[in-house]
């Protein structure tokens, strides 16, 4: 039996694989996962969008409808669902919030990874973390007790800015309470902040240091290094990075209802109040009857949501797309 | 800052080729031409010595090949002479490094105009992920040169001396320089550090990374520019440095693990009959 023919050898491989191997667990149970997070999505996505066209069909509300500035649910003659001032407002407060954020964030991106020291990057990294681990009512909190009040203090009175010859050149009403677009979007640009450095840090980081000390060989200075190579190779990453930044900054709710002070207007000043479609969601939500025109509105708001947070990930897909082929 | 400094119209040294090969004779007849030179240079990181006191003399408009084991401090000596051991935290260099005369080491002098002087070619090519068109003219912009057919001018020239432009010229402006090969991501290279118009070239195994094909171009190359510019390359591979280069310095380790600079002298000398015998045994193949 000691010599066992090349035969046997093929026939002791073709052996029956054993139940476990056959089945290949582990296999499955990931198999699992993925499937049951694609069906947790489909059914998120079929069901929002099943109560937010219920205004359409159920209420006979016109689509053409929801874009009139006006918001009044609960008139007695003939409610009007105008979802216009919240899709501007939340548009108006995350555009200011990211004008504010994306330069400080990507500045601070640049630093940590081109400028800072050891001892810099080890303060600054875990910091950052804590920013994104502070629950957003915190920063509600921090922005009613604290900016609310010194943007009410401080700037109360119109603000006007003139030119020496041509007088005024432009003028907007001061801020009343301090409950307004412009502290709703500082609030915000706080909240972006971490995202959008550690995204972009990322990007730099991707970057590789032969390119680097390919440029200042060449005699480049660091800045001109920064400026002509780094920001341009890195560019889709930091508009991914934005992007991002854009997607937590519009549906973040609770920091933003607290502070911007929930008046269904439309735009006009940065010192008004507004409300957007997170916040007013938030707002309405326990008022309201399930069934009614008003509830299947909030509804409809979150399907607008939701195809914001689609585009911008599609977004974020053409952005990366086009970085893999150049 | 960029610099709002004219640049310097670009002074593209005619080339004539020619195949000398009798390195001695030359290196002999040219010893008043010092272009680069070490004196006594030790390099540290840290603590630790990685080269002690070399003392070197390069020609101008020559090849000095720099040869030797793995660690024996080639490749840290040649970032000296454009100061890329800057970069290295914790490295320092004692002892002076002139190029012309000058010690590039005080600490006066512009880093910057430095590696304008004294290009770098690497041992990885690292074009930049850009056009091949704006990888050349990436140096010369920086410096503030954006007038359209002087560019155009540049980029041409450059990469004709990098025997590149029959093979890009037709999407010059299209082709990204990463969708090259790695020859000719090499020889690109060359041409952007051709475009700052340096005096000397410092090559760290520009070769290594190529198929034999591309190496040979890269080395034919070499002889080209050795008729303008002065190259210091390190080299791994002896034949390679027997071919190209004038002058060949051949550096090993010591015991406490610190390269140093075994002999210096004509290539055809140290290949045929080198005074030290741990060169001969190392070029003979018995080490290293």
């Amino acid at each position: 039996m000691a010599q066992m023919t090349t035969a046997n050898r093929l026939t002791g491989l073709r052996a029956r694989p054993g139940l476990l191997e056959r089945i290949d667990v582990p296999r499955r149970v990931v198999f699992l996962a993925a499937v049951s997070m694609i069906a947790i999505v489909a059914l998120l996505m079929a069901f929002i969008a099943w109560q937010g066209i219920q205004l359409f069909v159920k209420d006979g509300v016109s689509v053409g409808e929801i874009f009139s500035p006006t918001w009044n649910p609960l008139a007695n003659a003939g409610p009007e669902f105008g979802l216009l001032p919240f899709i501007a407002a939340t548009v108006c407060v995350t555009a200011v919030a990211l004008l504010i954020s994306t330069p400080l964030s990507v500045g601070l991106a640049l630093f940590l990874s081109e400028v800072a020291p050891n001892w810099a990057k080890a303060v600054v990294q875990p910091s950052l973390e804590i920013f994104v681990g502070i629950p957003s009512v915190v920063w509600g909190w921090l922005g009613i007790t604290v900016l609310v009040p010194f943007l009410a203090d401080t700037f109360s009175g119109p603000i006007v800015i003139s030119l020496p010859i041509a007088g005024p050149v432009f003028s907007m009403p001061g801020f009343l309470t301090g409950f307004s677009w412009m502290a709703g979007s500082l609030v915000l640009s706080i909240m972006v902040l971490p995202t959008i450095t550690s995204v972009s840090y990322d990007a730099f980081r991707a970057v590789p240091q032969e390119l680097r000390t390919g440029s200042l060989a060449l005699g480049t200075t660091r800045w001109q290094m920064i400026r002509h190579l780094l920001l341009p190779s890195a560019l889709s990453g930091v508009l991914t990075a934005v992007v991002l930044g854009m997607t937590r900054a519009a549906g973040e709710a609770l920091a933003v209802q607290m502070v911007i002070g929930n008046s269904p207007t439309m735009p006009a000043a940065i010192t008004q109040p507004l409300t957007t479609l997170t916040s007013q969601i938030t707002l309405d939500m326990g008022n309201t009857v399930f069934g009614e025109p008003w509830q299947d509105a909030l509804w409809t708001m979150s399907l607008v949501l939701l195809i914001i947070s689609i585009t911008s990930v599609v977004l974020v897909r053409l952005i990366n797309k086009r970085r893999l082929a150049s | 800052m960029p610099t709002t400094a004219t640049y310097p119209e670009p002074v593209l040294r005619p080339i004539e080729v020619t195949t000398s090969k009798e390195g001695a004779d030359e290196f002999a007849a040219r010893t008043d031409d010092v272009k680069l030179s070490t004196d006594r240079v030790s390099i540290l990181y840290g603590e630790k010595i990685a080269v002690r006191d070399v003392s070197l003399t390069i020609q101008e408009r020559s090849i000095m090949a720099l040869i030797g084991p793995s660690g024996s401090g080639k490749s840290t000596l040649l970032r000296c002479f454009n100061r890329m051991n800057d970069l290295i935290p914790g490295a320092s260099v004692r002892g002076a490094v002139t190029l012309d005369g000058e010690n590039v080491m005080e600490t006066d002098v512009s880093v910057v105009e430095l590696r304008r002087r004294v290009g770098m070619v690497f041992q990885r090519p690292n074009p930049f992920p850009m056009s091949i068109f704006e990888n050349v003219a990436y140096g010369p912009r920086r410096r503030g040169q954006n007038d359209r057919r002087k560019l155009d001018e540049l980029v041409e020239t450059s990469l004709r001396r990098a025997a590149l432009w029959d093979e890009v010229k037709d999407d010059l402006r299209r082709k990204s320089g990463l969708a090259l090969s790695g020859g000719q991501q090499q020889r690109l290279c060359i041409a952007r550090v051709l475009a700052t118009d340096p005096e000397v070239i410092l090559m760290d195994e520009p070769a290594s990374a190529l198929d034999p094909v591309s190496t040979l171009r890269i080395e034919e190359l070499l002889r080209e520019l050795r008729e303008a510019y002065t190259i210091v390359i390190v080299t791994h591979n002896m034949q390679q440095a027997a071919r190209v280069s004038d002058v060949t310095a051949f550096f090993t380790m010591a015991e406490d693990r610190a390269g140093y600079l075994v002999e210096v002298g004509p290539t055809g000398r140290i290949f045929t009959r080198p005074n030290e015998r741990l060169t001969e045994d190392y070029i003979s193949g018995r080490f290293g």
